[in-house]
């Protein structure tokens, strides 16, 4: 077991100190992260929930696409829930944003309908520990990925759309694990960065 | 099972709208100047707390059309006004389908001894509130949000402090205030003795809370995130000002960076006049709307 992991959580607007409350939770440390070079403390970092137009212009006006796209590119590894899952999409179905645009996949935008349509359900998810036990996934206005690449493994869907996904060091949710008392997709995320930092 | 419209789905939105900015607009051209600015949702109004106080009579819920015209024109969330008690108008606004209502004070309240019993609706409300015992009770009736009230319409941020001040210092208090003397305090703030109990132990209140009400400058936006606002509602300050998309953009990046002064140095630079504003005791007592809400 490699030492304690240090997890940013990009704090520029958004659902920040749930991931970070999470991340403690799950026995790592959590930090949140305002400026560029504080990236350069964590093993992994999280692009939390937030209105995704807003974290994007935030993102492109303090130097932040950049540097998280070199990093990633050099093995950081990535997490995004909902606006982050956005901010990760290679491609959007409609909409102009500023984006990393590092992940193989389509995200469709608010695809579920407005706020009247958010929702809560019981997800069927691959992968995680105890996969058997349903995951009670909390939707806000939330996307869903449209099509996905040859590289990214689906790890869970709601009605046949992708809603959880990941690709290689990368990982996406469409939903809000922060907003639930379950650990397990951030665990799932704090095993993939003790894999890809003791490979 | 798929559950819509549960406290869960309504006080996430809010969850999702911390650190951001939330913007008064009056038409689709407005709401696209605020989302290009980075705001996190709008608040659609046929006009701004300003041009209401300055009107007078009776102001009552937007347009339909012009709701529309704005959810037209923006992905981001919009929000929109239902008088205090107008139960009606909330469900007209449910059908529009907005994503958020704000029971506010700003418009001619409906009743003078009821709020909306919002656990009716899926749609989420915010309410705002003075003190803590009226924060607890609109949570009590199913707010899934608070913005402290300040005094809308004036430019100055006096009563936004005072009531973010107030507000905090009371769930201080509860905090050290030993469980058997939580009833008398439950009695005297006129708010639900397990909210009470509930805050009493974590310290905060158990939804989001915003700043609202006389935000005119960025450094007012930061100031008010340094007092522990988890976001900031401008309603004239923006489109009440002399260049409205360079102010908006300012807000919203001293409200990212509030805890920043030379990012706020930087912002607040040239940005035009700010909205003209007014002197508390220049409006009179009885012409306070904070005082609306029961």
């Amino acid at each position: 077991m490699m030492k304690k992991p240090t997890i940013g959580v990009l704090a520029l607007q958004g659902a920040v100190r749930e991931h970070v409350r999470m991340i403690e939770g799950c026995g790592a440390r959590g930090i949140m992260v305002k400026y560029p070079a504080e990236l350069h403390l964590c093993q992994g970092l999280i692009i939390p929930g937030g209105e995704s137009t807003a974290i994007g212009k935030l993102m492109q006006a303090h130097g932040f696409l950049d540097e998280i796209r070199s990093l990633v590119l050099a093995g950081m590894p990535l997490y995004g829930t909902c606006a982050g899952l956005i901010m990760m999409a290679s491609r959007l179905v409609e909409g102009d944003q500023p984006l990393l645009g590092l992940m193989d996949i389509t995200a469709r935008r608010n695809a579920f309908g407005r706020q009247v349509d958010s929702f809560e359900a019981d997800l069927s998810l691959r992968d995680v520990e105890e996969a058997e036990r349903p995951f009670r996934a909390v939707f806000i206005r939330a996307p869903w990925i449209e099509e996905v690449g040859r590289h990214v493994r689906v790890m869970g869907e709601f009605e046949g759309r992708p809603v959880i996904a990941r690709q290689d060091g990368m990982l996406v949710s469409a939903f809000h694990p922060e907003l639930t008392g379950d650990e397990r997709v951030h665990r799932y995320f704090l095993n993939m960065v003790e894999e890809l930092s003791g490979g | 099972m798929v559950e819509k419209g549960t406290m869960r789905v309504k006080t996430g939105l809010a969850e999702m709208l911390k650190g951001g900015v939330i913007m008064d607009v009056t038409s689709p051209e407005q709401a696209k100047i605020a989302e290009e600015a980075g705001a996190v949702a709008v608040m659609a109004l046929e006009r701004v707390p300003a041009d209401i106080r300055a009107a007078g009579g009776v102001a009552r819920m937007a347009d339909p059309g012009v709701i529309e015209a704005i959810m037209e024109a923006v992905t981001i969330p919009v929000m929109a006004k239902a008088r205090i008690g107008h139960f009606v108008e909330a469900q007209i606004l449910e059908a529009l389908g907005v994503d958020y209502i704000d029971e506010s004070e700003v418009l001619t309240p409906a009743d003078e001894k009821h709020h909306i019993d919002k656990w009716r609706f899926t749609v989420p409300f915010v309410c705002g509130a003075i003190n803590l015992g009226e924060a607890l009770r609109r949570i009590a009736e199913g707010a899934a949000m608070i913005r402290t009230k300040g005094e809308a319409g004036t430019g100055n941020v006096v009563e936004a402090v005072r009531h973010m001040r107030t507000i905090n210092d009371e769930i201080r208090r509860l905090t050290v205030t030993p469980k058997d003397e939580l009833m008398a305090a439950a009695k005297e703030m006129a708010a639900p003795y397990d909210l009470v109990c509930w805050v009493a132990e974590q310290g905060r209140l158990p939804v989001v809370n915003f700043s609202a009400g006389g935000i005119a400058t960025p450094a007012d936006a930061a100031m008010m995130m340094q007092l522990g606002a988890d976001g900031v509602f401008v309603g004239s300050g923006i489109f009440k000002s002399e260049d409205p998309a360079a102010r908006a953009k300012a807000i919203v990046m001293a409200t990212t960076h509030y805890h920043d002064p030379k990012i706020l140095a930087e912002v607040s630079r040239g940005l035009g006049k700010a909205m003209a504003g007014k002197e508390i005791s220049e409006i009179g007592r009885e012409n306070l709307i904070q005082f609306r809400g029961w």
